[in-house]
Protein backbone atom coordinates (compact mmCIF):
# COMPACT_ATOMS: atom_id res chain seq x y z
CA UNK A 1 0.00 0.00 0.00
CA UNK A 2 1.25 3.04 -1.16
CA UNK A 3 1.18 6.18 0.88
CA UNK A 4 2.50 10.41 0.50
CA UNK A 5 4.03 11.37 2.89
CA UNK A 6 2.97 15.05 2.99
CA UNK A 7 6.65 16.65 5.01
CA UNK A 8 8.91 14.24 3.14
CA UNK A 9 7.28 14.52 -0.29
CA UNK A 10 8.07 11.20 -1.39
CA UNK A 11 5.44 7.88 -1.94
CA UNK A 12 6.59 4.81 0.28
CA UNK A 13 5.00 1.55 0.83
CA UNK A 14 3.02 1.41 4.07
CA UNK A 15 4.11 -1.62 5.20
CA UNK A 16 7.46 -1.16 4.66
CA UNK A 17 7.68 1.31 7.18
CA UNK A 18 5.88 -0.60 9.18
CA UNK A 19 8.44 -3.73 8.91
CA UNK A 20 11.36 -0.87 9.54
CA UNK A 21 9.51 0.44 12.96
CA UNK A 22 9.41 -3.10 13.87
CA UNK A 23 12.53 -3.91 13.73
CA UNK A 24 13.77 -1.26 15.01
CA UNK A 25 11.71 -1.02 17.61
CA UNK A 26 12.29 -4.78 18.48
CA UNK A 27 16.32 -4.03 18.53
CA UNK A 28 15.29 -1.11 21.11
CA UNK A 29 13.66 -3.06 23.77
CA UNK A 30 16.25 -5.53 23.58
CA UNK A 31 19.48 -3.66 23.82
CA UNK A 32 18.13 -0.32 25.42
CA UNK A 33 19.29 1.47 22.68
CA UNK A 34 17.28 4.44 20.79
CA UNK A 35 17.63 2.54 17.26
CA UNK A 36 18.32 6.46 16.27
CA UNK A 37 21.40 5.15 14.55
CA UNK A 38 19.58 2.07 12.61
CA UNK A 39 16.00 4.04 11.39
CA UNK A 40 17.96 7.53 9.92
CA UNK A 41 20.58 5.31 7.64
CA UNK A 42 17.55 3.20 6.56
CA UNK A 43 15.11 6.19 5.87
CA UNK A 44 18.05 7.34 3.80
CA UNK A 45 17.85 3.78 2.30
CA UNK A 46 14.27 4.12 1.23
CA UNK A 47 14.88 7.58 -0.34
CA UNK A 48 13.71 9.92 2.64
CA UNK A 49 14.87 13.07 2.77
CA UNK A 50 18.00 13.08 4.95
CA UNK A 51 16.85 15.91 6.81
CA UNK A 52 12.92 14.43 7.23
CA UNK A 53 14.89 11.04 8.05
CA UNK A 54 16.93 12.74 10.84
CA UNK A 55 14.14 14.66 12.61
CA UNK A 56 11.59 11.74 12.42
CA UNK A 57 13.70 9.05 13.66
CA UNK A 58 14.43 11.23 16.55
CA UNK A 59 10.46 11.10 16.77
CA UNK A 60 10.33 7.90 16.54
CA UNK A 61 13.26 7.11 19.21
CA UNK A 62 10.53 9.18 21.53
CA UNK A 63 7.65 6.09 21.18
CA UNK A 64 9.84 3.06 21.29
CA UNK A 65 11.87 4.46 24.62
CA UNK A 66 8.32 5.22 26.39
CA UNK A 67 7.20 1.45 25.39
CA UNK A 68 10.76 0.31 26.43
CA UNK A 69 10.90 2.15 29.93
CA UNK A 70 7.22 1.54 30.66
CA UNK A 71 7.90 -2.69 30.51
CA UNK A 72 11.45 -2.19 32.19
CA UNK A 73 9.65 -0.18 35.13
CA UNK A 74 7.48 -3.39 35.70
CA UNK A 75 10.86 -5.24 36.25
CA UNK A 76 11.81 -2.50 38.57
CA UNK A 77 14.68 -2.22 36.23
CA UNK A 78 15.12 1.64 36.26
CA UNK A 79 17.36 3.81 38.30
CA UNK A 80 15.47 7.13 38.17
CA UNK A 81 18.14 8.76 40.21
CA UNK A 82 20.77 8.01 37.52
CA UNK A 83 18.91 8.47 34.99
CA UNK A 84 18.11 12.52 35.85
CA UNK A 85 21.65 12.89 36.65
CA UNK A 86 22.60 11.50 33.21
CA UNK A 87 19.45 13.90 31.72
CA UNK A 88 21.47 17.13 33.15
CA UNK A 89 24.40 15.91 32.12
CA UNK A 90 22.56 15.40 28.40
CA UNK A 91 21.38 18.81 28.07
CA UNK A 92 24.60 20.51 28.48
CA UNK A 93 26.22 18.03 26.48
CA UNK A 94 23.02 18.56 23.87
CA UNK A 95 23.29 22.63 23.49
CA UNK A 96 27.20 22.34 22.75
CA UNK A 97 26.32 20.09 20.16
CA UNK A 98 23.91 22.29 18.92
CA UNK A 99 26.76 24.82 18.40
CA UNK A 100 29.58 22.73 16.94
CA UNK A 101 26.95 21.91 14.86
CA UNK A 102 25.88 25.22 13.59
CA UNK A 103 29.88 25.75 13.22
CA UNK A 104 30.56 22.92 10.84
CA UNK A 105 27.21 24.01 8.67
CA UNK A 106 29.03 26.95 8.16
CA UNK A 107 32.03 25.53 7.18
CA UNK A 108 29.79 23.31 4.50
CA UNK A 109 31.33 19.45 6.08
CA UNK A 110 28.65 18.64 7.89
CA UNK A 111 27.54 15.36 6.24
CA UNK A 112 31.46 14.49 6.40
CA UNK A 113 31.59 15.14 10.01
CA UNK A 114 28.44 13.29 10.69
CA UNK A 115 29.55 10.43 9.06
CA UNK A 116 32.83 10.48 10.29
CA UNK A 117 31.67 10.37 13.98
CA UNK A 118 29.73 7.59 13.06
CA UNK A 119 32.58 5.43 12.11
CA UNK A 120 34.52 6.85 14.69
CA UNK A 121 32.21 6.16 17.67
CA UNK A 122 30.45 3.20 16.51
CA UNK A 123 33.29 1.36 15.48
CA UNK A 124 35.09 2.04 18.51
CA UNK A 125 32.67 1.31 20.93
CA UNK A 126 31.41 -2.07 18.98
CA UNK A 127 35.45 -3.23 19.00
CA UNK A 128 35.48 -2.63 22.48
CA UNK A 129 32.07 -4.10 23.67
CA UNK A 130 32.40 -6.84 21.63
CA UNK A 131 35.77 -7.83 23.22
CA UNK A 132 34.75 -7.68 26.70
CA UNK A 133 31.49 -9.51 26.11
CA UNK A 134 33.14 -12.61 24.07
CA UNK A 135 35.72 -13.04 27.08
CA UNK A 136 32.73 -12.90 29.17
CA UNK A 137 31.10 -15.47 27.39
CA UNK A 138 33.77 -17.39 27.20
CA UNK A 139 34.50 -17.19 30.66
CA UNK A 140 31.02 -17.92 31.13
CA UNK A 141 31.08 -21.06 29.54
CA UNK A 142 34.27 -22.71 31.70
CA UNK A 143 33.50 -24.83 34.68
CA UNK A 144 34.68 -23.28 38.35
CA UNK A 145 34.96 -20.38 36.11
CA UNK A 146 35.75 -17.04 38.33
CA UNK A 147 32.87 -15.16 39.68
CA UNK A 148 32.44 -11.95 37.78
CA UNK A 149 32.08 -9.13 40.65
CA UNK A 150 29.56 -6.37 40.41
CA UNK A 151 32.11 -3.55 40.56
CA UNK A 152 35.47 -2.78 40.31
CA UNK A 153 37.29 0.10 42.37
CA UNK A 154 39.04 1.83 40.26
CA UNK A 155 39.90 6.01 39.97
CA UNK A 156 35.76 6.59 39.58
CA UNK A 157 35.56 5.86 42.78
CA UNK A 158 37.83 8.35 43.84
CA UNK A 159 35.80 11.49 43.10
CA UNK A 160 34.13 13.93 45.30
CA UNK A 161 30.16 14.78 45.59
CA UNK A 162 29.33 11.13 46.08
CA UNK A 163 25.75 10.27 46.11
CA UNK A 164 23.52 6.78 46.34
CA UNK A 165 21.90 5.04 43.82
CA UNK A 166 19.79 2.72 45.38
CA UNK A 167 18.60 0.87 42.34
CA UNK A 168 21.64 0.22 40.87
CA UNK A 169 23.21 -0.44 44.24
CA UNK A 170 25.95 1.92 43.86
CA UNK A 171 27.79 4.77 45.77
CA UNK A 172 29.54 7.00 43.63
CA UNK A 173 30.26 10.73 42.81
CA UNK A 174 28.19 12.65 40.65
CA UNK A 175 30.58 13.79 37.86
CA UNK A 176 31.52 10.21 36.01
CA UNK A 177 27.91 9.90 35.15
CA UNK A 178 27.49 14.16 34.54
CA UNK A 179 30.29 13.18 32.23
CA UNK A 180 28.54 10.47 30.49
CA UNK A 181 25.50 12.20 30.09
CA UNK A 182 26.98 15.24 28.27
CA UNK A 183 29.28 13.11 25.90
CA UNK A 184 26.11 11.03 24.77
CA UNK A 185 23.86 14.39 24.43
CA UNK A 186 26.84 16.07 22.91
CA UNK A 187 26.77 12.47 20.03
CA UNK A 188 22.68 12.88 20.21
CA UNK A 189 22.78 16.61 18.66
CA UNK A 190 25.44 15.65 15.79
CA UNK A 191 24.77 12.48 14.80
CA UNK A 192 20.49 12.84 15.53
CA UNK A 193 20.39 10.18 17.85
CA UNK A 194 19.73 9.11 20.83
CA UNK A 195 22.85 7.83 22.15
CA UNK A 196 21.76 4.99 23.54
CA UNK A 197 24.37 3.03 21.96
CA UNK A 198 27.44 5.02 23.94
CA UNK A 199 25.43 5.10 27.33
CA UNK A 200 24.83 1.33 27.30
CA UNK A 201 28.79 0.47 27.44
CA UNK A 202 29.32 3.96 29.14
CA UNK A 203 27.25 2.78 32.38
CA UNK A 204 28.56 -0.83 32.66
CA UNK A 205 32.02 -0.51 32.14
CA UNK A 206 32.70 2.99 32.95
CA UNK A 207 30.46 3.63 35.93
CA UNK A 208 29.78 -0.29 36.68
CA UNK A 209 26.28 -0.70 36.80
CA UNK A 210 24.24 -3.87 36.67
CA UNK A 211 23.71 -4.92 33.10
CA UNK A 212 19.82 -5.32 34.29
CA UNK A 213 19.24 -1.43 35.33
CA UNK A 214 21.48 -0.02 32.56
CA UNK A 215 18.88 -0.69 29.70
CA UNK A 216 15.73 0.99 31.67
CA UNK A 217 17.97 3.60 32.70
CA UNK A 218 19.27 4.38 29.11
CA UNK A 219 16.00 4.20 27.60
CA UNK A 220 14.39 6.82 30.28
CA UNK A 221 17.22 9.35 29.69
CA UNK A 222 16.99 8.94 25.60
CA UNK A 223 13.35 9.68 25.60
CA UNK A 224 13.63 13.15 27.11
CA UNK A 225 16.47 13.57 24.58
CA UNK A 226 14.71 12.86 21.42
CA UNK A 227 12.15 14.60 22.54
CA UNK A 228 13.79 17.90 23.03
CA UNK A 229 15.51 16.90 19.61
CA UNK A 230 12.20 16.19 17.77
CA UNK A 231 10.56 19.51 19.06
CA UNK A 232 13.88 21.51 17.37
CA UNK A 233 14.15 20.05 14.35
CA UNK A 234 10.13 20.75 14.15
CA UNK A 235 10.51 24.48 15.15
CA UNK A 236 13.99 24.86 13.30
CA UNK A 237 13.42 23.57 9.97
CA UNK A 238 10.19 21.78 9.90
CA UNK A 239 11.46 18.43 8.88
CA UNK A 240 9.40 16.31 10.97
CA UNK A 241 7.35 14.03 8.75
CA UNK A 242 4.27 12.73 11.70
CA UNK A 243 2.68 10.66 9.18
CA UNK A 244 6.11 8.91 9.01
CA UNK A 245 6.90 8.69 12.26
CA UNK A 246 3.03 7.22 13.15
CA UNK A 247 4.00 4.27 10.89
CA UNK A 248 7.17 4.12 12.20
CA UNK A 249 5.85 4.47 15.70
CA UNK A 250 3.25 2.19 15.17
CA UNK A 251 6.05 -0.82 14.16
CA UNK A 252 8.22 0.46 16.64
CA UNK A 253 6.12 0.08 19.78
CA UNK A 254 4.93 -3.18 18.92
CA UNK A 255 8.39 -4.51 18.17
CA UNK A 256 9.76 -2.43 21.55
CA UNK A 257 7.59 -4.89 23.64
CA UNK A 258 8.70 -7.92 22.34
CA UNK A 259 11.96 -7.15 22.37
CA UNK A 260 12.30 -6.06 25.59
CA UNK A 261 10.74 -9.74 26.48
CA UNK A 262 13.14 -11.46 24.11
CA UNK A 263 15.60 -9.53 25.97
CA UNK A 264 14.74 -10.97 29.64
CA UNK A 265 15.43 -14.67 28.21
CA UNK A 266 18.54 -13.67 26.76
CA UNK A 267 22.10 -13.87 29.19
CA UNK A 268 23.54 -10.73 29.67
CA UNK A 269 27.25 -11.26 27.85
CA UNK A 270 25.27 -12.94 24.80
CA UNK A 271 22.79 -9.27 24.80
CA UNK A 272 26.07 -7.44 24.65
CA UNK A 273 28.49 -9.56 22.31
CA UNK A 274 24.32 -9.33 19.88
CA UNK A 275 24.64 -5.50 20.30
CA UNK A 276 28.32 -5.16 19.58
CA UNK A 277 27.94 -7.05 16.49
CA UNK A 278 24.96 -5.02 15.08
CA UNK A 279 26.96 -1.15 16.57
CA UNK A 280 30.10 -2.62 13.94
CA UNK A 281 28.10 -3.73 11.10
CA UNK A 282 26.45 -0.25 10.30
CA UNK A 283 29.79 1.17 11.19
CA UNK A 284 31.26 -0.94 8.76
CA UNK A 285 28.56 0.35 6.44
CA UNK A 286 28.94 3.84 6.74
CA UNK A 287 33.22 3.58 6.80
CA UNK A 288 32.42 1.84 2.93
CA UNK A 289 30.70 4.54 1.90
CA UNK A 290 33.51 6.81 3.35
CA UNK A 291 36.44 4.42 1.26
CA UNK A 292 34.99 2.75 -1.81
CA UNK A 293 34.60 5.21 -4.55
CA UNK A 294 30.94 6.03 -5.53
CA UNK A 295 29.39 4.77 -8.37
CA UNK A 296 27.66 8.12 -8.74
CA UNK A 297 30.21 11.35 -7.71
CA UNK A 298 27.81 13.76 -8.11
CA UNK A 299 24.87 14.85 -5.34
CA UNK A 300 21.79 17.38 -6.43
CA UNK A 301 19.93 19.40 -3.49
CA UNK A 302 17.72 21.65 -3.80
CA UNK A 303 18.62 25.33 -2.51
CA UNK A 304 21.20 28.18 -3.01
CA UNK A 305 25.00 27.97 -1.60
CA UNK A 306 24.99 29.14 1.46
CA UNK B 1 -18.48 25.01 -11.97
CA UNK B 2 -18.59 28.57 -11.24
CA UNK B 3 -14.89 29.03 -12.39
CA UNK B 4 -15.96 27.38 -15.42
CA UNK B 5 -19.14 30.27 -15.62
CA UNK B 6 -16.76 32.99 -14.73
CA UNK B 7 -13.86 31.82 -17.59
CA UNK B 8 -16.89 32.17 -20.20
CA UNK B 9 -17.73 35.46 -19.29
CA UNK B 10 -14.86 36.51 -19.37
CA UNK B 11 -13.76 35.17 -22.63
CA UNK B 12 -17.49 36.37 -23.93
CA UNK B 13 -16.70 40.36 -22.72
CA UNK B 14 -12.93 39.82 -24.02
CA UNK B 15 -14.10 39.20 -27.61
CA UNK B 16 -16.21 42.54 -27.20
CA UNK B 17 -13.26 44.27 -26.78
CA UNK B 18 -11.58 46.12 -29.80
CA UNK B 19 -8.22 45.76 -28.14
CA UNK B 20 -8.61 41.49 -28.46
CA UNK B 21 -8.96 42.41 -32.77
CA UNK B 22 -5.16 42.69 -33.86
CA UNK B 23 -4.81 39.20 -31.91
CA UNK B 24 -7.16 37.58 -33.67
CA UNK B 25 -6.84 38.78 -36.82
CA UNK B 26 -3.10 37.38 -36.75
CA UNK B 27 -4.18 33.91 -35.33
CA UNK B 28 -6.58 34.26 -38.84
CA UNK B 29 -3.44 34.78 -40.32
CA UNK B 30 -1.75 31.10 -39.19
CA UNK B 31 -1.83 28.51 -41.47
CA UNK B 32 -2.21 25.84 -38.58
CA UNK B 33 -3.63 26.20 -34.88
CA UNK B 34 -3.57 23.71 -32.18
CA UNK B 35 -6.73 22.56 -30.16
CA UNK B 36 -5.69 20.74 -27.55
CA UNK B 37 -7.05 19.49 -24.39
CA UNK B 38 -6.10 17.76 -20.95
CA UNK B 39 -7.44 14.67 -19.38
CA UNK B 40 -7.19 16.88 -16.37
CA UNK B 41 -6.15 20.52 -15.10
CA UNK B 42 -5.41 19.33 -11.38
CA UNK B 43 -3.41 16.84 -9.87
CA UNK B 44 -4.56 16.00 -5.98
CA UNK B 45 -1.81 14.82 -3.70
CA UNK B 46 -3.75 12.29 -1.22
CA UNK B 47 -2.63 10.36 0.94
CA UNK B 48 -3.01 7.19 -1.60
CA UNK B 49 -1.03 9.71 -4.23
CA UNK B 50 0.92 7.22 -6.30
CA UNK B 51 1.93 9.35 -9.42
CA UNK B 52 -0.29 10.61 -11.97
CA UNK B 53 -0.89 9.83 -15.90
CA UNK B 54 -2.23 12.74 -17.60
CA UNK B 55 -3.26 12.34 -21.41
CA UNK B 56 -2.79 15.46 -23.30
CA UNK B 57 -4.90 15.56 -26.86
CA UNK B 58 -5.65 17.34 -29.21
CA UNK B 59 -6.08 18.78 -33.22
CA UNK B 60 -4.31 20.62 -35.80
CA UNK B 61 -7.03 23.12 -36.99
CA UNK B 62 -6.65 24.54 -40.74
CA UNK B 63 -8.68 27.20 -42.67
CA UNK B 64 -6.30 26.29 -45.23
CA UNK B 65 -4.97 23.05 -47.61
CA UNK B 66 -2.20 20.95 -45.59
CA UNK B 67 0.69 23.16 -46.59
CA UNK B 68 3.81 20.61 -47.42
CA UNK B 69 6.39 18.66 -45.21
CA UNK B 70 5.68 16.47 -42.76
CA UNK B 71 4.02 17.72 -39.64
CA UNK B 72 5.69 16.83 -35.47
CA UNK B 73 4.50 17.26 -32.41
CA UNK B 74 6.37 17.59 -28.91
CA UNK B 75 5.22 18.29 -25.81
CA UNK B 76 6.43 19.49 -22.82
CA UNK B 77 5.64 18.99 -19.46
CA UNK B 78 7.87 21.44 -17.11
CA UNK B 79 7.68 21.55 -12.89
CA UNK B 80 8.29 23.86 -10.54
CA UNK B 81 11.91 25.20 -11.12
CA UNK B 82 13.91 26.23 -7.80
CA UNK B 83 17.69 26.89 -7.79
CA UNK B 84 20.14 23.46 -7.19
CA UNK B 85 23.33 22.92 -5.68
CA UNK B 86 25.39 20.22 -7.31
CA UNK B 87 28.08 19.08 -6.08
CA UNK B 88 31.11 16.59 -6.54
CA UNK B 89 32.68 14.13 -4.03
CA UNK B 90 36.22 13.45 -4.30
CA UNK B 91 38.96 11.66 -2.92
CA UNK B 92 40.61 13.42 0.12
CA UNK B 93 43.44 11.63 2.22
CA UNK B 94 41.96 8.41 0.96
CA UNK B 95 37.97 9.06 1.99
CA UNK B 96 35.33 10.57 -0.26
CA UNK B 97 33.95 13.40 0.61
CA UNK B 98 31.96 16.57 -0.87
CA UNK B 99 34.35 18.52 -2.63
CA UNK B 100 33.60 21.00 -5.08
CA UNK B 101 29.96 22.01 -5.60
CA UNK B 102 28.40 24.85 -8.26
CA UNK B 103 24.97 26.48 -8.05
CA UNK B 104 22.44 26.13 -10.65
CA UNK B 105 20.40 29.44 -10.80
CA UNK B 106 17.02 27.69 -11.84
CA UNK B 107 15.99 23.38 -12.75
CA UNK B 108 12.73 22.34 -12.90
CA UNK B 109 12.04 19.50 -10.54
CA UNK B 110 9.98 17.92 -13.31
CA UNK B 111 10.44 18.06 -16.86
CA UNK B 112 9.38 15.39 -19.58
CA UNK B 113 9.62 15.92 -23.81
CA UNK B 114 7.06 13.55 -25.90
CA UNK B 115 8.06 13.62 -29.66
CA UNK B 116 6.26 12.08 -32.16
CA UNK B 117 9.79 11.29 -33.89
CA UNK B 118 13.43 11.38 -32.53
CA UNK B 119 13.99 15.25 -31.81
CA UNK B 120 17.17 15.44 -34.14
CA UNK B 121 15.12 15.04 -37.06
CA UNK B 122 12.66 17.06 -36.09
CA UNK B 123 13.72 20.17 -34.10
CA UNK B 124 16.64 22.39 -35.42
CA UNK B 125 19.19 23.80 -33.56
CA UNK B 126 18.09 27.22 -33.86
CA UNK B 127 14.66 26.76 -33.05
CA UNK B 128 15.66 24.32 -30.21
CA UNK B 129 17.39 27.59 -28.82
CA UNK B 130 14.18 30.00 -29.48
CA UNK B 131 11.83 27.64 -27.69
CA UNK B 132 14.09 26.41 -25.22
CA UNK B 133 12.83 22.75 -25.71
CA UNK B 134 15.24 20.38 -24.55
CA UNK B 135 16.05 19.64 -21.43
CA UNK B 136 19.68 21.50 -21.29
CA UNK B 137 17.58 24.99 -22.49
CA UNK B 138 15.51 24.92 -19.70
CA UNK B 139 18.14 24.68 -16.67
CA UNK B 140 19.54 27.96 -16.11
CA UNK B 141 22.99 27.91 -15.68
CA UNK B 142 24.36 31.93 -15.95
CA UNK B 143 27.87 32.39 -14.79
CA UNK B 144 28.04 28.89 -13.43
CA UNK B 145 31.83 28.74 -15.19
CA UNK B 146 33.71 30.93 -12.87
CA UNK B 147 32.00 28.91 -10.00
CA UNK B 148 34.15 25.45 -10.73
CA UNK B 149 36.26 23.87 -13.57
CA UNK B 150 34.25 21.53 -16.24
CA UNK B 151 31.50 23.17 -14.88
CA UNK B 152 29.74 21.36 -17.89
CA UNK B 153 30.38 18.18 -16.19
CA UNK B 154 28.09 19.35 -13.18
CA UNK B 155 24.91 20.13 -15.22
CA UNK B 156 25.37 16.82 -17.38
CA UNK B 157 25.59 15.45 -13.68
CA UNK B 158 22.45 17.21 -12.97
CA UNK B 159 20.20 16.13 -16.06
CA UNK B 160 21.91 12.62 -15.46
CA UNK B 161 20.75 12.70 -11.52
CA UNK B 162 17.63 13.66 -11.50
CA UNK B 163 16.75 11.41 -15.29
CA UNK B 164 17.63 8.11 -13.35
CA UNK B 165 14.99 9.50 -10.52
CA UNK B 166 12.39 9.82 -12.80
CA UNK B 167 12.17 13.28 -12.81
CA UNK B 168 13.59 14.16 -16.28
CA UNK B 169 12.58 12.31 -19.29
CA UNK B 170 12.80 11.97 -23.25
CA UNK B 171 9.66 9.60 -25.21
CA UNK B 172 10.73 10.10 -28.59
CA UNK B 173 8.24 8.61 -30.90
CA UNK B 174 5.43 8.51 -28.12
CA UNK B 175 3.21 11.05 -29.50
CA UNK B 176 0.56 9.52 -31.49
CA UNK B 177 -0.34 11.75 -34.62
CA UNK B 178 -3.50 10.43 -36.79
CA UNK B 179 -3.65 12.11 -40.41
CA UNK B 180 -1.13 14.75 -39.64
CA UNK B 181 -4.65 16.45 -37.17
CA UNK B 182 -5.00 14.22 -34.24
CA UNK B 183 -2.22 13.84 -31.88
CA UNK B 184 -2.54 12.52 -27.68
CA UNK B 185 0.45 11.44 -25.82
CA UNK B 186 -0.03 10.19 -21.81
CA UNK B 187 2.75 11.59 -19.35
CA UNK B 188 3.54 9.82 -16.09
CA UNK B 189 4.07 12.33 -13.51
CA UNK B 190 5.90 10.37 -10.55
CA UNK B 191 5.26 9.63 -7.06
CA UNK B 192 7.49 12.45 -5.55
CA UNK B 193 5.87 15.63 -7.38
CA UNK B 194 6.68 18.70 -5.59
CA UNK B 195 3.53 20.98 -5.64
CA UNK B 196 3.07 24.08 -8.05
CA UNK B 197 1.91 24.69 -11.43
CA UNK B 198 3.25 22.22 -14.40
CA UNK B 199 3.54 24.02 -17.62
CA UNK B 200 2.30 21.98 -20.55
CA UNK B 201 3.43 23.18 -24.05
CA UNK B 202 2.67 21.76 -26.93
CA UNK B 203 4.59 22.43 -30.57
CA UNK B 204 3.79 21.48 -34.18
CA UNK B 205 6.63 21.75 -36.21
CA UNK B 206 6.84 21.03 -39.73
CA UNK B 207 11.01 21.22 -41.16
CA UNK B 208 12.73 21.60 -37.95
CA UNK B 209 10.72 24.73 -37.11
CA UNK B 210 8.06 25.44 -34.76
CA UNK B 211 4.77 26.66 -37.22
CA UNK B 212 2.41 26.48 -34.06
CA UNK B 213 2.24 26.14 -30.33
CA UNK B 214 0.00 26.52 -27.41
CA UNK B 215 0.89 26.21 -23.38
CA UNK B 216 -1.78 24.42 -20.80
CA UNK B 217 -1.21 24.90 -17.17
CA UNK B 218 -2.26 21.84 -14.81
CA UNK B 219 -1.98 22.46 -10.98
CA UNK B 220 -0.34 20.52 -8.40
CA UNK B 221 -1.76 20.52 -4.83
CA UNK B 222 -1.36 18.53 -1.55
CA UNK B 223 -5.27 18.25 -0.41
CA UNK B 224 -7.09 16.63 2.48
CA UNK B 225 -4.85 15.21 5.57
CA UNK B 226 -1.56 16.08 3.58
CA UNK B 227 -2.39 19.51 3.40
CA UNK B 228 -3.80 20.12 7.27
CA UNK B 229 -0.66 18.14 8.41
CA UNK B 230 1.63 20.62 5.84
CA UNK B 231 0.45 23.51 7.12
CA UNK B 232 0.35 23.07 10.72
CA UNK B 233 4.23 22.29 10.44
CA UNK B 234 4.90 25.31 8.31
CA UNK B 235 2.12 27.77 10.22
CA UNK B 236 2.24 26.43 13.16
CA UNK B 237 5.51 24.29 14.39
CA UNK B 238 6.07 24.70 18.26
CA UNK B 239 2.29 23.19 18.89
CA UNK B 240 2.88 20.62 15.76
CA UNK B 241 6.38 19.05 17.14
CA UNK B 242 4.55 19.02 20.80
CA UNK B 243 1.58 17.13 19.59
CA UNK B 244 4.29 14.78 17.20
CA UNK B 245 6.02 14.12 21.17
CA UNK B 246 2.40 13.77 22.50
CA UNK B 247 1.62 11.42 19.37
CA UNK B 248 4.67 9.01 20.11
CA UNK B 249 4.57 8.88 24.10
CA UNK B 250 0.71 8.09 23.79
CA UNK B 251 1.54 5.02 21.21
CA UNK B 252 4.07 4.28 23.56
CA UNK B 253 2.03 3.85 26.29
CA UNK B 254 -1.05 1.98 24.61
CA UNK B 255 1.26 -0.75 22.97
CA UNK B 256 2.97 -1.08 27.01
CA UNK B 257 -0.43 -1.40 28.44
CA UNK B 258 -1.64 -3.60 25.26
CA UNK B 259 0.92 -6.15 25.89
CA UNK B 260 0.39 -5.96 29.88
CA UNK B 261 -3.29 -7.11 29.15
CA UNK B 262 -2.39 -9.55 26.88
CA UNK B 263 -0.21 -11.32 29.37
CA UNK B 264 -2.34 -10.71 32.09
Amino acid sequence: MQLYLPIAEVSVDAFLLLGIGGVVGFLSGMFGVGGGFLITPLLFFIGVPPAVAVATGANQVVASSVSGVLAQIKRKAVDFRMGTVLLVGGMIGSGAGIWVFALMKRLGQVDLFVQLSYVLFLGLIGAMMLQESLRALLRAGKPGAVIRRGHTHNWVHGLPLKMKFRASGLYISVIPPLLVGALTGFLAAIMGVGGGFVMVPAMIYLLGMPTKVVVGTSLFQIIFVSAFTTVMHAVTSQTVDMMLALLLILGGVIGAQIGARVGVRLRAEQLRVLLSLLVLAVSLRIAADLLLRPDELYSVASGALP
Amino acid sequence: MSRRLTLALALALLSLLPLSQPAAAQAVARDEEIVAGLSQSRVSITANFDGSEILIYGAVKRETPVPEGRLDVIITVEGPSSPVVVRRKDRVAGIWINHAAVMVDSAPSFYSVVTTRPLSEILSHTENLRQGITIDRVIRAVGIASEAEGSDAFVTALERVRGQEGRYRLMEGKVQLTDATLFRADVALPANLTEGGYKVRIFLLRDGRVVAQQERLIGVRKEGLERAVFNMAQDQPLIYGLLSLVLAAFAGWAASAVFRFIRA
